[in-house]
């Protein structure tokens, strides 16, 4: 066995989520691939709750409906997971808990008592069950448990043992030669990707799915000297982050749609003041509140949208964690290389999801300096130049008085009316765009998969990745990945396109965003294949939808 | 003083008569003041929100950030804390701050962030033409109220002090010599402080015969003492016709809001790479 996935489930509040992360970090000491997908509803305890850990030898972003082996912590999750399990699949049971007409039952509930440990600690039982029953040493398990779990870590260990011991083996999973790798959130990828642009300060408002990014850069803020604010609202939050770009710091902001809605006016100023700001859009299904926990891929014609008035921007949608790092950390050197906002479309799957992080596929990424000034004549904060970039300087400079200003203003930064020069400030603003245009030029913005000489196409964006690119190579189908979405790069798009006859879009929105994106630039979407369920394609799912 | 020129080449627009005035030329003399005694001009930020007071950001020479309507407090205090060396000084108007943008006002007042907050608080809507604010009067009739408000204004020095300002004060722009004592006090406070001033609007609610004769300075006034400071933001309601005190009526040094990370050298790529090992 070398192909599988692990599901465990249980109740809000039962301590899934972090028992799917060992189980990853366990699988991937033998040297798995994984992909972990987690799904819980909007409560704090309570409601069922899972996770998906998929193992495999190659790299994957996508999960299987169908389960190798369930760990059952309470009876819904045998009932809830009937149609994931097969004959073949293994099952693994509270068995003073649950009730299951196969597998292996562990008295996980007497067991705890005997022991008197914690409640939580089931999770540590199962797992070592599960270890025993796919063949898994003690020692890679007593190695993984001794890195994640701070508390309590021998008594863990004891539970985790005796789960162990009395469970029987039941298949042995093959141990791989590749290299281990370390298994992070798309969050997490994100996080460190805008720590290698330069992070200085990240201002968020709590908001799933970006929570998940305020939370771990609040954990590791004192490690790299992060400013993290956590203000009193999302109006505060970019105006916040506008103080600090105007102040030199590099900044970002975290939200989801409805968060986002509040920063419009802001990111309308960020464009118009040319103060950079890289936002980080984690979509999830809506309108308004939606659902909360779950994911979806609704906001592209939003993030392209957003803000009162014609401005550059610049909108990236990452696919997986290598491209959220390399994204995160490249959006944040164009932000300020351009003077501009920088969008990054994220989502539940994305952010919560973990993959197994592979730093070699990511391609260099260089800290750029924005363009400073060279101190001639008097500073002038919106210095007309060709290509509408002007020079920077921070408070406090010596020489420099710097006047930023949300109305129309002339190069000093004063505010004007005046008409040759209200056109002559928009023209400065909006030129960027083309050379920002033709610096992504360099970039891999457009990304082809699978079969790249068929006439049918896959087109998707975002964290589609996984399941479109795994199934277009099953399939012998080419697939195409737009990152970029504005400034467009079509030169790149209708490179990727060549050839191509047929197209099928994916997307998980009831629409077809991309499909209706593509068409502004005369490409027709032969046929759309949308969910927007609030849960993501799994890859079985998108394989039969094809 | 007299020898700092902080005039830009902006051509004022304010009315004749206009309370803004007052409140440009004292903030003038007393950052002139300030620069004089050695406090470096470049060090200073001013902010502005949007509406006429905000145009006091193009006419003062040193470096200045013209934000949105109601956004004042939050770029100030962002300011600050990116670089806590700034002397960061928020100008806002009583619609766009007690307004707008109140809930911003009232946690940078219970942070304690170290920023100075001046409202122009004329009680009316002067650049959108002559509606009704927070702090208008029962019964104010405005172009949006042309019956007259059937609601009372809030008293935002009580507001103040109880989010947690560390530092009240009010001045009119009839009292200029006043308004520089406040203003230098203001801005030397450590934490949050406000400074209410009753500006004038000559066009479209003009008070100026009305405060003038009510406006008393507070003497014998205890700033320290909640209590006190409490019984004399009460006094006047920004309704009632009683006596209106000026000056500063609550000041306590408190711990001030900061980002509790000194800068200092790392290798990021280095300590990137811990993190990930740390995954594997």
């Amino acid at each position: 066995m070398n192909n599988f996935s692990i599901l465990i489930a249980g109740k809000a509040g039962d301590g899934i989520d972090k028992s799917s992360s060992v189980i990853g970090h366990i699988l991937s000491q033998l040297g798995y691939r994984i992909y972990i997908y987690r799904d819980y509803p909007s409560v704090i305890r309570g409601g069922h709750t899972f996770s998906i850990v998929r193992c495999s030898p190659d790299k994957i972003a996508t999960h299987l409906n169908t389960i190798d082996i369930l760990l059952a912590l309470n009876q819904d999750s045998i009932d809830l997971h009937k149609s994931r399990v097969n004959d073949k699949s293994l099952v693994i049971y509270d068995s003073t808990s649950v009730k299951s007409d196969r597998g292996i039952g562990i008295p996980i509930g007497a067991i705890i008592k005997e022991l008197e440990a914690l409640d939580l600690m089931r999770n540590s039982c199962i797992i070592g069950a599960m270890c025993k029953a796919i063949g898994i040493e003690k020692d890679t398990l007593e190695k993984v448990f001794r890195k994640d779990i701070s508390k309590e870590i021998e008594l863990n260990l004891k539970t985790a043992f005796r789960g162990f011991d009395d469970a029987k083996e039941f298949t042995k999973v093959e141990k791989l030669k590749h290299k281990i790798l370390p298994v992070v959130t798309g969050s997490e990828a994100i996080s460190l990707g805008l720590i290698k642009g330069g992070l200085k300060a990240y201002i968020s408002y709590p908001m799933t799915p970006s929570s998940g990014i305020l939370h771990y850069l609040a954990g590791i803020a004192e490690d790299f000297s992060l400013k993290v604010i956590h203000p009193e609202n999302e109006i505060g939050v970019m105006l916040m982050a506008l103080g600090f770009s105007y102040a030199g710091d590099r900044v970002a902001v975290g939200t989801s749609g409805g968060g986002f809605c509040l920063m419009t006016e802001g990111l309308s100023f960020s464009a118009m003041a040319e103060l950079p700001v890289v936002i980080l859009l984690g979509q999830r299904p809506g309108p308004s509140t939606g659902l909360p926990t779950y994911t979806c891929q609704s906001e592209l014609n939003f993030a392209l949208s957003a803000g009162h008035g014609e401005f550059t921007r610049f909108i990236a949608a990452p696919g997986d964690a290598e491209e959220a790092y390399y994204w995160s950390a490249m959006s944040m050197n164009l932000a300020w290389k351009y003077q501009v906002p920088a969008i990054i479309l994220c989502d539940k799957t994305l952010n919560e999801g973990a993959y197994s992080f592979d730093e070699d596929l990511i391609r260099e990424i260089k800290y750029q300096e924005p363009l400073l000034w060279g101190r001639v004549g008097e500073y002038k904060r919106y210095q007309n130049t060709e290509n509408g970039i002007s020079p920077l300087v921070f408070p406090s400079d010596k020489e420099a008085i710097i006047k930023v200003n949300s109305y129309e203003h002339d190069e000093f930064g004063v505010t004007t009316e005046d008409q040759n020069l209200t056109i002559t400030m928009q023209d400065k603003r909006l030129r960027k765009s083309k050379y920002l245009l033709e610096e992504l030029e360099q970039y891999e913005t457009v990304k082809v998969y699978g079969k790249k000489d068929a006439s049918t196409a896959i087109l998707f964006w975002g964290s589609n990745k996984g399941p479109c690119v795994e199934v277009g190579e099953k399939l012998g189908l080419k697939v195409i990945q737009p990152i970029v979405f504005s400034p467009f790069p079509l030169k790149q798009f209708k490179e990727a396109l060549k050839g191509v006859k047929k197209i099928i879009c994916v997307e998980n929105n009831a629409t077809g965003q991309l499909a209706d994106f593509v068409k502004f630039y005369g490409i027709n979407v032969d046929k759309r294949i949308l969910k927007y369920d609030g849960r993501p394609f799994s890859l079985d799912e998108l394989e039969q939808k094809l | 003083m007299g020898n700092v020129n902080l005039a830009t080449y902006a051509k004022n627009t304010w009315c004749p008569g206009c309370g803004n005035f007052a409140i440009l030329n004292s903030i003038k003399a007393v950052l002139g003041v300030l620069i004089e005694e050695g406090f470096p001009k470049e060090k200073i930020v001013i902010v502005s929100g949007i509406g006429c007071h905000a145009k006091i950001a193009d006419y003062i020479n040193v470096n200045s950030f013209y934000s949105l309507h109601g956004r004042v407090v939050p770029v100030c205090e962002a300011i600050k804390l990116a670089n806590p060396d700034l002397k960061v000084i928020g100008f806002a108007g009583d619609g766009d701050t007690y307004g707008e943008g109140l809930e911003h006002l009232i946690f940078a007042a219970k942070r304690n962030v170290d920023i100075n907050i001046i409202i122009h608080n004329n009680r009316v809507y002067g650049l959108t033409t002559g509606q009704y604010t927070p702090t208008s009067p029962l019964g104010f009739k405005g172009r949006s109220t042309p019956k007259g408000t059937t609601e009372y204004p809030i008293n935002p020095l009580e507001l103040m002090l109880s989010s947690g300002a560390s530092f009240i004060s009010r001045g009119t722009s009839h009292g200029m010599e006043l308004l520089k004592k406040i203003f230098k006090e203001a801005i030397m406070h450590k934490g949050f402080s406000l400074v209410d001033v009753l500006q004038v609007c000559v066009t479209y609610y003009n008070m100026y015969e009305y405060y003038d004769k009510r406006v008393y300075e507070l003497e014998g006034h205890d700033p320290a003492e909640y209590n006190k400071a409490l019984a004399k933001i009460r006094e006047w309601d920004y309704n009632n016709d009683s006596k209106i005190a000026l000056g500063v009526f609550y000041k306590k040094e408190r711990p001030v809001f900061e980002c509790a990370f000194k800068d200092k050298k790392i290798d990021a790529d280095a300590k990137i790479k811990e993190l990930l090992n740390d995954r594997a």
